[in-house]
């Protein structure tokens, strides 16, 4: 865009950080997830036949679950430069059957923190800025908090 | 298929050659391989070079262009991690054929200290640590964290991987590392991604490793007697959470089941296993993966010293990527090489008696698994 500001480039407005995060003009940001009908398998993105039972579809989007279960984690104290460490990660499975790499938040990044199983729940924040300066929204997940 | 041997090989001492390029290595490691044959360039018929950070660059051609210019079939192949054994399984294809006589493979990388990190995208936006880690050691230790969930295995018995392997390399001239780190610290060290501290990572670095597979008649000729009895390639089928978390046991639990049969062997005709500990978490997965024990036994396997040198069943004696090194495209030629070394009973130091059988397996993320079987 050749006249954006000089003084730097002003918030546009809000995108999501990957294609599969949902954010509604009203209700919850969620995850869609792509479901096959030929044998029900469900994909974060689109595809053009199915990766399990090779038929063509049609994938139906499906609005997934905002809980889940802790499949597995890890505590990451190395990561490129620039990237503030440690943090929490995990694979969290949603019960419509897809599970989901993420980050997880307001939690302590201490191996006794955690527990494989422990019931999760999604939220979303401004991660950071894009080239065009829009709000890139990102989902986490943290504890279940009832 | 017509049967293939391995005629010869070579590896350069992983490291760093600040001073070298690719071409430079991979042409040393080349005319070793032809040397330890007792062949020249003129015999070879069919070239797999493989390459995986200059895999646009057509260095086995520049590798001929320093080496003899024959005008010979030249690949060049990417396969992640498995890139290197991909162009020994691309050579040894072209003899099984029956086409031709003598294919070389060669293996080389030069990584500087990039690391393993791996990932990183281009659009601008940041998902590292934002969306989840797709950096190794984290893929790794999670692979790791999910045996830990099944069968309650330890941070101490992945420790001991680390502790075992580079005990090994303090016997291998060749290994980037060859220092014994025991058990504390193993575990005290830096956590680069639990439960992986930076002595369960393997180094970056720069190598080479080359092998010569020659058709029956030509091992005749040559009087050479180790045979490749199968070389096995899979990628990473459908899996319940593979598209999330890469899932590194499938496709080597298809690749061993075939290789098996291929070979018309099983787990306990195997004398040494060569295997892809890029992470000491993955060593353990892949005791069972490969049918050294049964599912779940892994953590009593390296407790009770069953893979260390002398053991029922020694893995990674060359001290594994974990202490030997990662140069990703060399890394899988260089374990044919440690391979073929103890068949031959030329592995000095660190030979495992009466090496008749041995394996070398590789897993590149993403995901591609060879499984190469030798026997004397």
């Amino acid at each position: 865009m050749s006249d954006s500001p000089a003084s730097g480039p002003a918030t546009q407005g809000r995108r999501p950080i990957v294609p599969f995060l949902r954010l509604p003009e009203s209700g919850e940001p969620f995850l869609a997830g792509q479901r096959c009908d030929g044998c029900g398998a469900v994909y974060l993105g689109r595809r053009q036949a199915c990766a399990k039972c090779l038929g063509r579809g049609p994938f139906r989007e499906v609005p997934l679950s905002r809980t889940g279960e802790l499949y597995v984690w890890s505590i990451v104290h190395q990561s490129f430069p620039g990237v503030p460490v440690p943090y929490v990660v995990g694979v969290v499975d949603l019960p419509e059957g897809v599970s989901v790499r993420c980050n997880l938040i307001d939690v302590q990044p201490d191996p006794t923190a955690l527990h494989f199983g422990m019931k999760v729940e999604m939220t979303t924040g401004v991660s950071q800025q894009d080239k065009e300066g829009n709000d890139v929204v990102a989902f986490y997940f943290r504890p279940a908090r009832n | 298929m017509g049967e293939v041997f391995v005629a010869g090989v070579s590896m350069l001492k992983f490291g760093r050659y600040k001073d070298r390029d690719v071409t430079d290595l991979g042409g040393e490691a080349c005319l070793k391989a032809l040397d330890d044959a007792g062949l020249t360039m003129r015999d070879v018929q069919y070239m797999a070079a493989g390459c995986l950070l200059q895999a646009n660059a057509m260095v086995g051609q520049r590798i001929l262009h320093e080496i003899g210019q024959t005008g010979i079939p030249v690949v060049n192949v990417a396969n992640a991690c498995a890139t290197g054994s991909t162009a020994f399984r691309e050579a040894y294809y072209a003899v099984a054929s029956g086409e031709i006589d003598v294919a070389l493979a060669v293996g080389v990388e030069q990584m500087g200290k990039a690391g393993l990190l791996g990932g990183g995208g281009g659009s601008g936006v940041r998902t590292e640590g934002v969306v989840g880690s797709g950096l190794m050691p984290a893929v790794f230790g999670q692979a790791g964290m999910e045996h830990m969930r099944k069968f309650g295995t330890t941070p101490e018995q992945f420790a001991k991987v680390a502790v075992k392997n580079h005990g090994h390399a303090v016997r291998n001239p060749l290994s980037q590392y060859q220092v014994e780190t025991p058990l504390e610290q193993v575990m005290a060290a830096r956590m680069v991604a639990y439960p992986n501290t930076l002595l369960m990572c393997c180094p970056s670095g720069d190598g080479a490793a080359a092998a010569v597979v020659v058709s029956a008649k030509k091992a005749r000729e040559l009087g050479v007697t180790v045979r490749v009895r199968a070389s096995v390639l899979t990628s990473d089928p459908w899996t319940e959470r593979d598209l999330t978390q890469p899932d590194v046991n499938t496709l080597t639990r298809n690749a061993a089941t075939i290789a098996w049969e291929r070979a018309g062997l099983g787990p306990d005709d195997v004398d040494l296993v060569e295997l892809h500990d890029c992470f000491a978490t993955a060593e353990l997965l892949h005791y069972e993966n490969l049918g050294l024990c049964k599912d779940g036994e892994a953590g009593r396997m390296i407790d009770e010293g069953e893979t260390t040198h002398g053991g029922r069943v020694p893995v990674n004696v060359s001290g594994g990527l974990l202490s030997k090194g990662h140069p990703l495209g060399a890394t899988g030629v260089a374990n044919i090489y440690e391979i073929v070394q103890h068949l031959r009973g030329r592995a000095g130091e660190r030979q495992v008696p009466n090496a008749k059988v041995g394996l070398a397996h590789v897993i590149g993320l993403g995901s591609a698994c060879t499984i190469n079987v030798l026997s004397t």
